[in-house]
């Protein structure tokens, strides 16, 4: 398979921290990847490092062979590489149904330049509608986003990521806020949303339980590198990530610390 | 009936209204309405850029230039019609826009207010300065036809009030349709968050640059047409306290309605002309307490008390 | 090089003039994230205040010395007066909204004391040029300064020394530093959030009164005195990066020396220099000179 998105030495240093620690990482095209780690881990500071909100100190990000290193984020996302937030960034003023036509609004502008025209497509009112009841938003299409409940706002923040037409979403603990036994519906809705449109996907995950049901793959980051990078059974089993990650004592270390 | 069409034939309405009223209106009540649809044009312009989050402190800088490219026109380009003029100063503050644009669309907040200040009390300082265009004193403006019709005919005397109300017309219509697509979509939505404009692709640079030039182009429309009315251009019009009631003419109107400016800027100007006459040193006395009120009060301004009212009608 | 001396001379006279001013407007938006638009009029009822009391103590014929201590108490009156009435009044009303909100409500005030001082004062001018004089000539080389510029002078170094140590060196001003900081966790830990800025805007007050009181003997105090006063004390807070008191220091001795240097070289630049350095400053650094980058908000 072809890797869709590459990294190579990918480094942050914040003076004496360093949050990402030459990052080798491979994506291939059509999976679904989880990444895991502590807080502080790096999970964050490589997306922000990917789609361009922070420029790394070294290293080299690639996009289906093009390099982006350094690239600000509305070009990263017009690329097609795009991400949601762990804190929604969902516009207050408008309501859910405005939220998406923004970034719909965005996508058939740029078509318009391109083609003339957006013959055959649908217009990005009936997208909006469409994805509206995908996400089962529908009960909130006219309630300004300022008012919803927080689930709520992550789905619409999510939603709107996938409205800009990504070829690879990264989605930044799409869970978090959300009570657990909410968890699974909220992303068996969100996946099954982003998989009919073929979507690569990336997540951050606290979850272990998440992780293992959705995910071909697992990124364990710790301190700013990657400490394990497989398939779930194989990385779950890695002490190091046990230890650092899941939490549990080093095997028959009750006593060493 | 969609939105913007209901504001459209609201507007027009509102115009014909007026049209057929103008004859029968005092003199000085056809100058003040002039005036003030002069001055809701830069507020218009206000609108704009306050949906899109900023507040300038320097639209007096636009209006300047509209009001001083009109009397240049006249004088150095020899235009007689009051058109050309009018279009060479909404070209004028544009492009001024267009070029300050580079710098101010990367500003925000008290940091965009305060500069473009900075840049209205430049021209100022050089209008001042400037013995060829009259200095402190200005020079006067006017046209001789509008649309080709003597001013001094009786159809012509109505001739800069028609060529007021007509740009009022396109440019609130305009304005209206305009927030109402997808471009201006953005405006809101950069007010609301900008970094995750850019996460959907969008320059917020360059929508912040074009709004500028948008709002510039109706300052300086705005500004020719009250030099056309007034008869007389000084660089007054550049200093920050004109931006200032601007400003003022903006909050007043709010910005849920391209019509409101409109109305603020009347209620301004007839406010202003009994005030001047029976209580001429508590005039920004009571500006000022209006302005308070609404800010504290309306939030939204008091097109908001129509609106409100209406929805709860409905 | 008597031009040059002259710049210079006249640079600093003009820089202390303007640094008591931003001093006082620096304090209340670093303080209180409020750029007051009223500082200008603030200034003016220092000047008009100083004028009335002032001019009542010669006509009373105390001694003429002591003037400068009534200019002086002037402006702590307006300080002490006018200060905690807008703040209690108007401002406590609107914290915790938009700074640009907060722009408009001080542009409004601006606008309601512009005209309350015509109604107290009447629009004809006032004069009190006895302290002024008093203080007779000092010849510098070939130049000749009134005494009283220094007063000026040693008026700025005496507010900048006293507000450094009132922040640096007072447990109070361990506090305001730390409202500064964060306004929330500051409430949190038991600050009183609301006396520090009652407190701040008193003091912002009194030194623009200061600024005014001083200016009195020199000018005549007229109506709309205060209306450029504003704008000027903006450019240098601007330059110097809002709520940096250093900032105000510098952004006074750049403003004042490029202003000497525009009459002196370019009179017809003077009205703009000022501005056009403004607009400079804020190319390169968009938050002026002392002011640091904000942190990553996602």
């Amino acid at each position: 398979m072809t890797a869709i998105l590459e990294t190579t030495g990918l480094t942050k240093t914040f003076g004496a921290v360093t949050a990402a620690n030459a990052l080798d990482v491979r994506i291939e095209a059509g999976s679904v990847v989880g990444l895991i780690g502590g807080n502080g881990a790096g999970k964050t500071t490589f997306i922000n490092l990917v789609t361009g909100y922070l420029k790394p100190t070294s290293g080299t990000v690639h996009f289906d062979g093009l390099d982006i290193t350094g690239q600000p984020p509305r070009l990263i996302t017009r690329l097609g590489l795009c991400r949601s937030f762990q804190i929604p960034q969902v516009f207050d003023s408008l309501t859910a149904c405005e939220n998406l036509l923004v970034g719909l609004g965005i996508v058939s502008m740029r078509r318009k330049a391109f083609i003339g025209s957006a013959l055959g497509r649908q217009s990005p009112e009936a997208v909006a509608e469409e994805m509206l009841q995908r996400f089962r938003l529908g009960p909130y299409r006219d309630e300004l986003a300022s008012t919803l409940p927080e689930g709520v706002r992550k789905l619409l923040d999510i939603a709107m990521a996938l409205a800009v037409k990504p070829r690879i979403l990264l989605l930044d603990e799409p869970t978090s806020g959300v009570s657990s036994d909410e968890k699974f519906a909220l992303m068996d809705l969100v996946l099954e949303a982003i998989r009919a449109e073929g979507v690569t996907v990336l997540f951050v995950e606290h979850d272990m339980d998440v992780v293992r049901r959705y995910v071909h793959r697992i990124l364990a980051f710790y301190e700013g590198r990657i400490i394990a990078d497989g398939a779930p059974a194989e990385v779950m089993a890695h002490p190091e990530v046990r230890r650092y990650v899941v939490g549990e004592p080093p095997v028959g270390g009750e006593g060493a610390c | 009936m969609s939105p913007a069409r209901r504001t459209a034939l609201g507007l027009a309405a509102t115009l014909l209204l007026a049209g057929i009223a103008a004859p029968l209106l005092p003199r000085w009540a056809g100058f003040l309405v002039t005036i003030a649809i002069a001055k809701a044009l830069v507020a218009l312009g206000l609108l704009l850029l306050m949906r899109t989050g900023l507040v300038s402190f320097g639209q007096g800088l636009y209006f300047a230039i509209g009001a001083y490219a009109a009397g240049v026109g006249a004088d150095a380009l020899e235009f007689t019609d009051a058109v050309p003029m009018v279009l060479l100063g909404a070209a004028a503050a544009g492009l001024v826009a267009l070029v300050l644009g580079l710098l101010l669309a990367r500003y925000r907040t008290i940091f965009f207010a305060m500069l473009s200040l900075a840049f209205s009390m430049i021209l100022y300082g050089l209008l001042v300065q400037s013995s060829a265009l009259g200095s402190t004193d200005g020079f006067n403006v006017a046209a001789r036809t509008v649309f080709g019709l003597d001013v001094a005919s009786p159809v012509g005397r109505f001739g800069v009030y028609g060529l007021a109300a007509l740009v009022a017309f396109v440019g609130a219509v305009g304005i209206d349709r305009y927030l109402r697509s997808h471009l201006g979509r953005l405006a809101p939505a950069i007010r609301d968050n900008e970094l995750r404009v850019e996460y959907m692709g969008a320059s917020v640079r360059n929508v912040v640059h074009l709004h500028l030039v948008m709002a510039a182009v109706l300052a300086g429309a705005g500004g020719a047409l009250t030099a056309l009315a007034v008869g007389h251009v000084d660089p007054e019009t550049a200093y920050w306290t004109t931006s200032g009631e601007f400003v003022f003419v903006a909050i007043l109107s709010g910005t849920s309605s391209v019509a409101a400016p409109f109305a603020g800027a009347l209620i301004l100007e007839l406010l202003r002309s009994f005030a001047y006459e029976h209580a001429p040193n508590t005039w920004q006395l009571v500006v000022g307490s209006v302005m308070l009120a609404v800010i504290l009060f309306l939030p939204e301004g008091l097109w908001s008390v129509f609106r409100k009212r209406r929805r709860a009608a409905a | 090089m008597d031009t040059l001396v002259a710049v210079l001379v006249d640079g600093i006279i003009y820089a202390s003039w303007l640094f008591i001013i931003a001093a006082g407007l620096t304090i209340v938006y670093g303080v209180m994230r409020i750029l007051n638009m009223a500082h200008g009029s603030l200034y003016a009822l220092g000047a008009y205040a100083a004028a009335s009391l002032a001019g009542a103590w010669l006509r009373a014929g105390y001694a003429p010395m002591g003037s400068y201590a009534v200019l002086v108490l002037a402006a702590l009156l307006v300080g002490v007066v006018v200060g905690p009435l807008v703040e209690r009044g108007l401002l406590r009303f609107c914290y915790g909204r938009d700074e640009v909100v907060l722009v408009l409500v001080t542009y409004a005030l601006f606008l309601i004391l512009e005209d309350l001082i015509k109604l107290v004062w009447g629009v004809e001018s006032y004069f009190v040029s006895e302290p002024y004089g008093l203080l007779g000539n000092v010849e510098f080389g070939p130049l000749s300064y009134p005494v009283y510029s220094a007063v000026m002078v040693v008026a700025a170094v005496v507010v900048g020394l006293a507000l450094r140590w009132g922040i640096y060196g007072t447990r109070q001003g361990k506090l305001l530093v730390a409202v500064i900081h964060d306004r929330e966790v500051s409430a949190a830990l038991g600050i009183n959030v609301n006396r520090i800025f009652l407190v701040t805007f008193a003091l912002g007050t009194t030194l623009a009164a200061l600024g005014g009181a001083l200016t009195a003997p020199t000018v005549s105090v007229v109506p709309g005195m205060g209306v450029e006063v504003i704008v000027l004390a903006f450019a240098v807070v601007v330059i110097g990066g809002l709520g940096s008191m250093p900032g105000a220091a510098i952004g006074s001795l750049i403003v004042g020396l490029v202003r000497s240097s525009a009459v002196h070289w370019m009179p017809q630049v003077e009205l703009f220099s000022i501005y056009l350095v403004m607009a400079l400053v804020l190319a390169f650094r968009p938050r002026g000179l002392f002011v640091a980058v904000e942190a990553r908000k996602i």
